[in-house]
């Protein structure tokens, strides 16, 4: 035994020094002693131009892993972006509800003037507004993620192979980051406005949850043609303006006319709705078309995901660098 | 350190390339489509595309390095881009085994605002490390990287050579498995590039390595093999000296950029022609006599500053002769310059002479022809100067000398 082992050192020496003729060295029982055990269980990847789709059961194994892999990426992206985002500004995270503060006093202003007319809300209209603008931003906020991440990290994108749902994972830290944030809003203004807290507040995460992954999923679905097209993103940004006139954001949902078939087809509406019944304590009205959309959202979330994976690479190609 | 087990294998590999961007964009939806209805045709060309990397095949083990090397745009990076995962191949097959490590985008993912310590942890988890190994080795990066007193700064505070020192640090303080390198060895300054050599050649001897560089000194040390492609295609496979040999011989592979004539708007009907003679000295020892002979027609009268010309090799000027006494002031009507460098002794390779006269106060070009006088040297076999005098008595560069006649 252990003459074979000089012998296998022998073979390591000879072709340190260059020399390639091994073929008269005898391969015996002693190579496994120079074999490093962890060779066996290297991580193995084959690259091909076929569709992953081809292999689904490998497809969805590779899923799951870089889901596992890249959550400890996406905390250190979460934790770069808040930080770095906080250094550089003064307001810092007040930025998460500034918009919704505006939007609450451009249409209060508008409605206690007449030039709306809103009807009847459950709670002082001032406060509906804020909750609905929030849970509104949230909702934009999670639409806007994905392709926003993606084009961020464009740089590291094209030269380095990490795994991608980081960056997806990363962006929705973000968002349930600002979500928090604007929960806390809420205390001050329920306080002034005599909304009483109720015990259905919780079920609200519930439903800022479904909100997010519908924007997820929609943000998901444009993110491919997004870097591919500068057009997507700028259209996301005129859509989202003219969405949130269509959805029930700022007045109850319409029981009559076009408005309310709008409402009915629009599936931010339901969602957005019954989070906001959650939050306020009111009777669910949509809870049906809740759950509809939701799972339909989480259906499709993994879709898109698929989509996601499907299209880096030749996005990549197509981005060059 | 070697044992069988083949890290890397490529197999037929191919990748299409289209230039022109619109198109390029708009055949990345049409792949998109096709990737997920299945139905796209990897094969077969579209209109503008050509392949960018064309039937690539070959294996490599641990300790092993493939050097690839042609010209820009051969589609060495294209290839990394592909081992790396990057980007799908359009035929073929790529086997990766172990951990892939790239040093070629050295700070990705620093954000100038944060400091270098938060950015050491970043960087690191975007290059596959994790928590632990990142904390086991951050006192080393930072003793590599040498910029103890600035760990807590914001990096964009850092110079630009500080900031290469942190990637560099980090990039290697993985342990891959294979480790694609590009270029990337000429940062920092002497000292510090002399540490990443040595850290280099650390790691290289436990990974399987492809190597790409235009330096020849560097890649017949560290490759044991080398791959050259040009536009795409593999030219030569196998044993370093040899390839090297092929690839400096080859004429078509010479100047990296694009040959360019400049002239002063008062000057027409320019004409050049370069005699170039290799002539032996000793043994395989030679020496080069260049003859330049330059016409042209000129519609002003124009006095000359600086002049000269620039020996050059894979973009760097290895050799200069002043030419201040050789040109005199430029005649309305017919010039003729007519100048010789003799005795010039160049190591084996592939050169251009870029000639450079400017107009008296030196900042406007009176005339510039670039790269496009070239030739090779098949003497003087050396390693590492390109331009040094052979120790001969009476072939000392010193005696390298000038005429002119007008």
């Amino acid at each position: 035994m252990s003459k074979s082992i000089v012998q296998a050192e022998d073979l390591s020496q000879e072709y340190r020094s260059g020399v390639q003729e091994s073929q008269d060295v005898t391969f015996s029982e002693s190579l496994p002693v120079l074999q490093p055990s962890k060779m066996t269980d290297l991580p193995f990847t084959i690259y091909t131009p076929e569709s992953p789709l081809r292999h689904p059961g490998r497809l969805l194994r590779e899923m799951f892993r870089d889901l596992v892999a890249s959550r400890e990426l996406a905390w250190r992206l979460f934790i770069r972006d808040i930080s770095a985002l906080y250094r550089q500004s003064i307001l810092g995270y007040i930025w998460a509800f500034l918009p919704a503060i505006a939007t609450t006093l451009a249409f209060t202003y508008l409605n206690s003037q007449n030039v709306l007319r809103v009807g009847d809300t459950s709670i002082p209209y001032p406060a509906f507004v804020m909750v609905g603008t929030l849970l509104w931003q949230t909702f934009v906020d999670a639409l806007n993620s994905p392709l926003k991440v993606v084009q961020s990290a464009k740089d590291m994108l094209v030269k380095i192979n990490f795994p991608r749902e980081a960056l997806i994972l990363g962006g929705i830290a973000e968002v349930l980051f600002n979500a928090l944030i604007r929960i806390t809003l809420l205390i001050p203004v329920f306080l002034y406005y005599r909304v009483p807290f109720s015990g259905t507040m919780a079920w609200a995460s519930i439903g800022i949850l479904a909100l997010i992954l519908l924007g997820l999923a929609f943000g998901m679905l444009i993110t491919p043609l997004g870097m591919l097209y500068g057009d997507v993103g700028r259209g996301v940004i005129m859509i989202s303006g003219f969405w949130m006139l269509l959805t029930p954001v700022v007045y109850p949902i319409p029981k009559v006319g076009t408005a309310a078939l709008l409402a009915q087809w629009n599936p931010v509406s339901p969602v957005l709705q019954t989070s906001r019944e959650w939050l306020t304590g009111q009777s669910l009205t949509h809870i049906d078309g809740f759950f509809t959309v939701s799972f339909a959202a989480l259906a499709a979330l993994f879709l898109t995901w698929i989509l996601f994976r499907l299209s880096m690479p030749i996005i990549i190609e197509r981005m060059g660098g | 350190m070697s044992d069988d087990v083949v890290l890397v294998r490529a197999d037929g590999v191919r990748k299409k390339f289209c230039r022109s961007l619109k198109r390029s964009l708009w055949y990345g939806m049409q792949d998109m489509v096709g990737e997920v209805f299945g139905n796209s045709n990897h094969d077969q060309l579209r209109a503008g595309e050509f392949w960018a990397v064309n039937d690539v095949s070959f294996e490599l083990r641990r300790g092993e390095c493939l050097g690839l090397i042609g010209r820009n745009g051969a589609g060495k990076t294209t290839l990394l881009k592909m081992l790396n995962g990057l980007i799908k191949p359009d035929h073929g097959r790529i086997e990766m085994r172990g951990r892939v490590g790239a040093l070629i985008a050295l700070g990705a993912g620093f954000n100038p605002i944060l400091t270098g310590r938060e950015n050491i942890f970043v960087n690191g988890s975007v290059l596959g490390l994790s928590k632990r190994e990142i904390d086991q080795k951050l006192e080393e990066i930072i003793d590599f990287a040498d910029i103890q007193d600035f760990i807590d700064s914001p990096v964009r505070s850092y110079s630009s050579g500080m900031q290469v020192r942190l990637g560099f640090a980090v990039a290697t303080a993985m342990e891959p498995d294979v480790l694609l390198l590009d270029e990337v060895l000429a940062v920092g300054d002497a000292n510090f590039r002399s540490k990443c050599f040595q850290r280099i050649g650390t790691i290289l001897e436990r990974c399987a390595v492809i190597f790409v560089s235009h330096d020849a000194y560097s890649v017949r040390r560290i490759c044991n093999e080398v791959l050259w492609l040009r536009k795409g295609q593999p030219v030569f496979q196998g044993a370093t000296e040899k390839g090297m040999q092929l690839y400096s011989e080859d004429p078509s592979d010479v100047a990296e950029s694009e040959s360019l004539l400049i002239v002063g708007d008062y000057i027409h009907n320019l004409t050049y022609h370069a005699d170039i003679k290799e002539w032996p000295v000793r043994g395989n020892e030679t020496a080069v006599d260049i003859n330049i002979k330059i016409t042209f027609d000129s519609d002003k009268e124009m006095q000359l500053g600086l002049g000269m010309a620039n020996i050059v090799a894979a973009e760097a000027v290895v050799g200069q002769s002043i030419l201040d006494e050789c040109v005199k002031p430029i005649q309305v009507g017919k010039n003729i310059w007519d100048f010789s460098i003799r005795n010039v002794n160049l190591a084996k390779g592939n050169y251009s002479l870029v000639i450079g006269i400017y107009e008296i106060g030196n900042k406007r070009v009176a005339m510039n022809i670039r790269n496009s006088i070239k030739f090779s040297v098949k003497g003087n076999n050396r390693y590492g100067p390109l331009y040094a005098p052979i120790a001969y008595p009476g072939f000392a560069s010193t005696s390298t000398s000038i005429d002119s006649k007008r």
